[in-house]
């Protein structure tokens, strides 16, 4: 035995003091003592978790940008109740894990006063009973899970965007009266998004003539089995439930098996700019995108970005040039703003003497009877916190979303009716901001 | 100096100290005995780390709770490249099957938390047994490449069979809820870290003891010469073996403790980046040494928010600052395997010789040679 033995216990001891220590070095941000975290009579700061990078951020990554432009946008006119609107964005790579780690750091080291437009079904999920648990306000998931909607068990947590049942529903009206007896497939992402626009879906379409559904996993780097068993089944239509890089590998992977169907996109996965983009470079720059998703089918909640006349389309160009110009001008910028749009339509809803509580009781008393950027009214009550409750059909045109038909309402359940809404779009307020 | 990625003969353990000295400088008999020493050093840790822990906010609780479960994984992979001699880029999917085993257990069997872990441990080391046994006849580059098809393999298994491991969505379990008597102020974060921090202080005391066996030393024996251990009738097979189930246990109890601290078991979190950044945590904490597992483990913690809130303080084009992270991460990993070839314990320990060989110097005493000319394993 030597005497150097004591001394490695005691290594092990100083590793630990001096890895402690570094831990605590950094924690001198965390204030914790406030009454209400997150705001003060000159700010208001509110966290999200979004896929800056992995397979969900093409695209996607635009969406929260953009809502911080808006809320620059507001605060460069005073803000709201003179508060300036923060917004705390952390990456979580579309993974579940990570999302719990940024949520919890958000909650309990940012100080936020609650959580804006938290992007992905997979992940927000593994959030909600935190969020709830701790009374934390969880406004406008951008994910159209039909999870979200649940007033009763999860009050804090609100839907903004339709849910992916109320959008498959009105797909699939439309498949039905437009390409009766067609043999339809479906490939779905593999979670609540995917299973829940299936659902819409199988409301409305005869069950036969859904001749084949494939799932995929998020995260996969091929769709050739989904694809090849597509293929073979013969279906002339193929609606797709996914996020826009599994819309590019399933449309690549179609082109070099020589097959060509109808493509019925869910409006998440088929933002053309991001599409025809990662078409391009998924394929070496071979194929041109553009060409490839033309004729495309899918809806819209909001007007078409590219519908240039349309004032909200103008009001938002004009934020994006001042405050955002380093990304394109798409889809995904659009619904940045436009949900930005309604946090603030929510934030002046509350008042003045803003807590938590006032702010969820304003969506829920308010929410059902606010206009906006979007073409179909919320779904706000006490028990529905579901977001937009229908879509308007539409097709891509080249780099363009064109709408068309009536705007369509529903509500989630199979056998509800869908109906026509034509309560209209006013036009934006004259600076651009909800009025109180 | 050797390659420490592929440690063979001079790679240094944890044990090497200049000098091997037969004086006896503390007259205390009991502190000869490792028992003791790593109980007593346990006990230390333990009433020193529930007090920090009241002292930290929620969410340096949760990530002293992050830092336990990946020590736990951490000490044993350490153990098993520094002192067995091999490497394993499969430590991940180890976790994977502590994890979902513990979610499995706890969501749809309603066990409680203590017998889902060990459950967790035992069936962690069930599969290191036949992985073990054939990374035995393995050897550099082949055994990395085994282990390698585990890390990518297993975690696919989740969303083979989505009706049992819930597919991408993973599976979900309940919080643990703090025990009553703590009081309605004691937080779940802080009751998060202490479960995850029992895990590792068990991890660290079993592996305390087998490291100072003779266990341990044959493992080291093995290492740096083969041929010659198996002449001493050490059977290197078995050693190995052994190394790598005992190895895949206390990964199992990381992947379990992940659990229970996220609620959560997703295919995401054990992806191959995992396995690589458990072995990236290893190799620059100090390899083979149960001190660098904890400077490892908070290099997996802390280095992400680091880099981030680093590149977000630069204010560059979104498209940067996104994915900048990443690349001051690989920038700062190289940069300390220049400065510290042995990893930050190396440094740490290399620095303490440095104070202590001046000290001599002064006091007239001869200079102790450096401790990376001597060969590992060399102790008593």
């Amino acid at each position: 035995m030597s005497q150097h033995q004591p001394r490695r216990a005691l290594s092990v001891m100083t590793a630990v003091g001096l890895a402690l220590l570094a831990a605590a070095c950094g924690s001198s941000n965390s204030s914790g003592g406030s009454a209400a975290p997150g705001v003060t009579p000159t700010s208001i700061t509110f966290g999200t978790h979004q896929p800056l990078t992995g397979p969900a951020a093409p695209g996607y990554s635009e969406i929260a940008p953009a809502s911080q432009a808006f809320f620059d946008y507001v605060n460069a006119h005073g803000g709201v109740f003179g508060r300036k609107i923060h917004l705390v964005i952390k990456n979580d790579q579309y993974d579940p894990t990570q999302t719990v780690n940024v949520v919890h750091q958000l909650v309990l080291q940012n100080n936020v006063f609650g959580i804006f437009e938290g992007l992905g079904t997979p992940t927000h999920t593994k959030v909600v009973g935190f969020l709830n648990s701790s009374k934390i306000p969880d406004l406008f998931v951008a994910s159209g899970c039909p999870c979200w909607d649940n007033g009763s068990s999860q009050p804090e947590t609100f839907g903004w965007q339709p849910n992916y049942t109320i959008e498959g529903k009105v797909l699939g009206q439309y498949l039905k009266q437009h390409f009766a007896g067609q043999k339809i497939a479906v490939l779905y992402q593999d979670d609540d998004f995917g299973q829940g626009g299936l659902k819409g879906i199988q409301a409305e379409v005869p069950s036969s003539q859904i001749v084949t559904k494939q799932p995929y996993q998020s995260g996969t780097t091929t769709l050739a089995p989904q694809m090849t068993a597509i293929k073979s089944s013969g279906a002339k239509v193929l609606v797709m439930f996914t996020v826009p890089i599994y819309t590019a590998i399933a449309r690549l992977t179609a082109f070099t098996l020589g097959y060509s169907p109808q493509l019925v996109v869910s409006n998440v996965g088929i933002d053309p700019i991001t599409v025809a983009g990662l078409l391009k470079t998924v394929s070496k720059g071979k194929a041109s995108g553009d060409a490839l998703i033309n004729g495309a089918i899918t809806d819209g909640y909001l007007p078409s970005f590219s519908d240039t006349s349309n004032p909200w389309i103008k009001l938002f160009m004009k934020i994006h040039q001042q405050y955002d110009s380093s990304a394109p001008f798409d889809g995904n910028v659009e619904y940045g703003m436009a949900n930005a749009y309604t946090l603030v339509q929510a934030l002046q809803a509350a008042g003045k003497n803003l807590t938590r509580q006032a702010l969820v009781n304003a969506v829920e008393t308010h929410g059902g009877s606010w206009k906006g950027p979007g073409i179909v009214p919320f779904r706000y009550t006490k028990t529905q916190h579901g977001g937009y409750g229908g879509v308007q059909m539409a097709k891509v045109v080249g780099a363009k979303i064109n709408t068309f038909g009536p705007v369509l309402t529903t509500d989630p359940t199979p056998g509800a009716a869908i109906s026509t809404y034509s309560g209209g779009q006013p036009a934006p307020p004259a600076n651009g901001i909800p009025s109180q | 100096m050797t390659t420490l990625a592929q440690p063979g003969p001079g790679v240094p353990g944890p044990d090497e100290q200049p000098l091997p000295s037969t004086r006896l400088t503390l007259g205390n008999r009991l502190l000869r005995s490792t028992l003791v020493r790593s109980l007593l050093l346990v006990v230390v840790l333990a009433v020193v780390l529930a007090l920090v822990s009241g002292a930290l906010s929620s969410y340096r609780d949760l990530q002293l709770a992050y830092g336990a479960y990946f020590f736990a994984a951490l000490a044993g992979l350490s153990v098993l490249v520094g002192l067995s001699g091999q490497v394993s880029l499969g430590h991940g999917a180890l976790m994977a099957i502590g994890a979902y085993t513990t979610a499995l257990l706890i969501g749809n069997e309603g066990w409680p938390l203590v017998p889902a872990l060990l459950a967790a441990v035992v069936s962690s080391a069930l599969v290191g047994i036949p992985v073990g046994a054939a990374a035995s006849r393995l050897r550099g580059p082949y055994l990395a490449g085994a282990t390698l098809a585990l890390a990518v393999g297993l975690p696919a298994l989740a969303n083979k069979f989505p009706g049992t491991f819930g597919g991408e969505n993973g599976l979900v379990i309940n919080p643990p809820t703090p025990p009553s008597f703590l009081g309605s102020s004691f937080s779940l974060e802080r009751w998060e870290a202490w479960i995850s921090l029992a895990g590792a202080l068990i991890v660290l005391f079993v592996l305390y003891n087998v490291v100072h066996s003779g266990v341990g030393r044959s493992w080291r024996a093995v290492r740096d010469d083969e041929i010659a251990a198996s002449l001493c009738g050490l059977r290197v097979g078995r050693m190995q073996t052994l190394a790598f189930v005992i190895s895949a246990g206390c990964a199992g109890l990381g992947g379990g403790l992940l659990t229970v601290v996220n609620q959560l078991a997703a295919p995401t979190a054990f992806q191959l980046s995992l396995s690589l950044s458990l072995l990236t945590g290893v190799v620059l904490g100090g390899l083979g040494s149960l001190s660098g597992a904890v400077w490892g483990a908070a290099l997996l913690v802390l280095l992400p928010n680091w880099t981030t809130d680093l590149s977000h303080s630069l204010s560059l084009s979104t498209n940067v600052s996104d994915n900048l992270p990443f690349a001051v991460y690989g920038v700062v990993l190289v940069a300390a395997m220049l400065v510290w070839p042995t990893g930050i314990q190396g440094g740490v320990r290399a620095a303490g010789h440095g104070l202590r060989n001046r000290r001599r110097m002064r006091s007239g005493g001869q200079g102790a040679e450096s401790q990376s000319s001597k060969p590992g394993g060399e102790e008593r």
